[in-house]
């Protein structure tokens, strides 16, 4: 018992301690494809360093949304983590907290108060963002409960370590027609939740572009880098939803090992990091879609997850 | 009970041919006519590996040769034939129009992908092969959604490639059910794949010369000036 909490909170230090690299190696992988040498990967510590030891100004017309929301988006994200497998194979201490639709609303839940905060400044540029993540955010709600329907309804459960669990003990479950589609579906989720290149441009510095970023525009040291660093850990966290419950549900600790569990981290990080190459495949051969294309985007991702749902479901009934 | 390597096999078609599916909504979601024949190229390909693994499975020689004649006619051949008979700017036309804007073509390739599952479900459940459960339903997917785009785009291109996916999905239906069709038939099938691609594109591109446009919302009126042949 003593050892599944440690490990949980083992989990927690991993996420924390490894979002700004994994952000700043997608950075620099992408700008290696441009021909650039791009910044270093240990760059977002720095800003994170840097953003930490500055001033912090608040406008004197907002209100506590606006203090709170930093601290919020900051601890969402582990929330999240402690509730999927990260390192591990077997459930640990909070595992049964809350399941993935719990997750879902852990993160819904930080994206609402980012818009609130957005709001709250009066900056023309903040609402305006808010508004567009709301866009993109309730079309991509519905995704993400088709896919959670249907991993629920092909493990029978809908707590992320027993889909996983799933997955690798039936191989006729994890080669089927649906997996692949909820695959790409979840795939086409991350990359709008997390404000990659088909829908946002994460390194645009046009406000008028922004999407996910301007939410953040009014924040200053301590929650700035606040903000940033919960914006990496949800995006670490989805990553691993879908390396570790999805994609290649192996290399997680199976004992309570002290040992195998720290060997896990890095097949964790190498399984993180061939995906962000992928990721970088993505975003350089892709150009940014016009914000009303961004509908059809989610909706052809919602029409993937509805047929793995449907492919599912009838394969189920007649096996 | 099927060893350990079928059951791979098996399951390598299963993500074969849930990624056909995609293509085919992909085909539906496009609006280039490039995108359209890229997705159709990449269609062809995955159905060419479902009859390389089914072919390999089955120990069928047949079907393995049928994959080999897939990728020359379909991946290769076609998309050349038409290269070079279309002219460049109607190869090269982006935004295609639409009856029916492209969320709701999607709605309705989804359900038309549903009534395929409906419609073979009492058909799947006679027999006990895996790879019947999963290439029958997608396969006449597959049939209705190339119907479906046929019906619903303006322009020749992508209607021929709406025939060319209906007979995707009829081979992907067919490599599951009938192995040991005789090859000759296989490769009379072929080649009038790509006569067809040959007529329409030979004939495409006479309208767009005498019409100047092959949008047929536009072609509402006879024309009956007389037409010297060249």
């Amino acid at each position: 018992m003593v050892r599944t909490i440690l490990y949980n909170l083992v989990q927690l230090l991993f996420v924390l301690g490894f979002a700004p690299l994994y952000s700043g190696v997608l950075s620099r992988f992408k700008e290696i494809v441009q021909s650039k040498r791009g910044p270093s990967i240990l760059q977002p510590y720095r800003d994170l360093w840097k953003l930490f030891h500055k001033d912090e100004v608040v406008s004197s017309e907002t209100t506590w949304i606006f203090r709170f929301t930093p601290f919020l988006v900051f601890i969402v994200p582990l929330f999240v983590a402690s509730l999927i497998p990260v390192l591990t194979d077997y459930p640990l201490a909070f595992a049964f907290m809350g399941d993935m639709l719990a997750g879902g609303f852990f993160l819904g839940l930080g994206g609402f108060f980012a818009a609130l905060a957005a709001v709250d400044t009066g900056n023309p540029y903040g609402p305006m963002g808010a508004s567009r993540t709301r866009m993109v955010g309730f079309l991509a709600e519905p995704v993400f409960m088709i896919v959670f329907f249907t991993v629920s309804f092909v493990a029978q459960s809908t707590i992320p370590y027993i889909v996983q669990q799933k997955w690798v003990a039936s191989p006729a479950a994890f080669f089927s027609p649906a997996h692949i589609l909820l695959l790409i579906a979840f795939l086409m989720l991350i990359l709008a939740e997390g404000g990659r290149i088909p829908v946002d441009n994460p390194t645009g510095h046009f406000e008028l572009a922004m999407i996910d970023e301007s939410k953040g525009l009014e924040f200053s040291g301590r929650g700035a880098a606040l903000m940033k660093w919960g914006g990496q850990m949800k995006f670490l966290v989805l990553t691993c939803i879908f390396l570790n419950v999805l994609l290649a549900p192996w290399g997680l600790a199976t004992d309570v090992q002290p040992g195998h569990v720290l060997l896990a981290i890095p097949l964790i990080l190498l399984k993180i990091l061939l995906f962000t190459i992928v990721l970088v495949i993505i975003e350089s051969s892709l150009a940014k879609l016009r914000l009303f294309r961004i509908s059809e985007f989610l909706g052809a991702a919602f029409i993937i997850s509805v047929a793995a749902m449907i492919a599912s479901i009838f394969s189920a009934s007649a096996a | 009970m099927a060893s350990a390597q079928t059951q791979l096999i098996e399951g390598l078609n299963a993500l074969d041919a849930g990624l056909i599916l995609l293509t085919a909504f992909g085909m539906v979601a496009t609006r280039q006519v490039q995108g359209v024949m890229r997705f159709f190229i990449v269609q062809s390909i995955f159905l060419a590996i479902s009859a390389f693994l089914i072919g390999f499975n089955r120990g069928s020689i047949h079907l393995i040769a049928l994959g080999v004649i897939t990728i020359g006619a379909k991946a290769i051949a076609i998309p050349l034939v038409l290269k070079r008979t279309l002219p460049n700017d109607l190869y090269e036309r982006r935004e295609i129009n639409q009856v029916i804007n492209i969320p709701s073509s999607l709605l309705l390739a989804l359900l038309l992908a549903i009534a395929a599952e409906f419609l073979v479900g009492p058909l799947v459940s006679v027999s006990t092969d895996p790879v019947v459960h999963v290439n029958l339903p997608i396969g006449l997917a597959g049939i209705l959604i190339g119907a479906y785009s046929l019906v619903a785009r303006r322009e020749a291109i992508p209607q021929l490639v709406g025939i060319l996916a209906m007979e995707n999905g009829a081979f992907f239906a067919g490599v599951a059910i009938a192995s040991d069709l005789p090859l000759i038939a296989e490769f009379a099938i072929a080649i009038d794949v790509i006569l067809i691609a040959v007529v329409i594109g030979v004939l495409t591109r006479d309208i767009t010369r005498t019409v100047g446009t092959t949008e047929a919302a536009t072609m509402s009126e006879l024309k009956e000036e007389p037409y010297e042949w060249r």
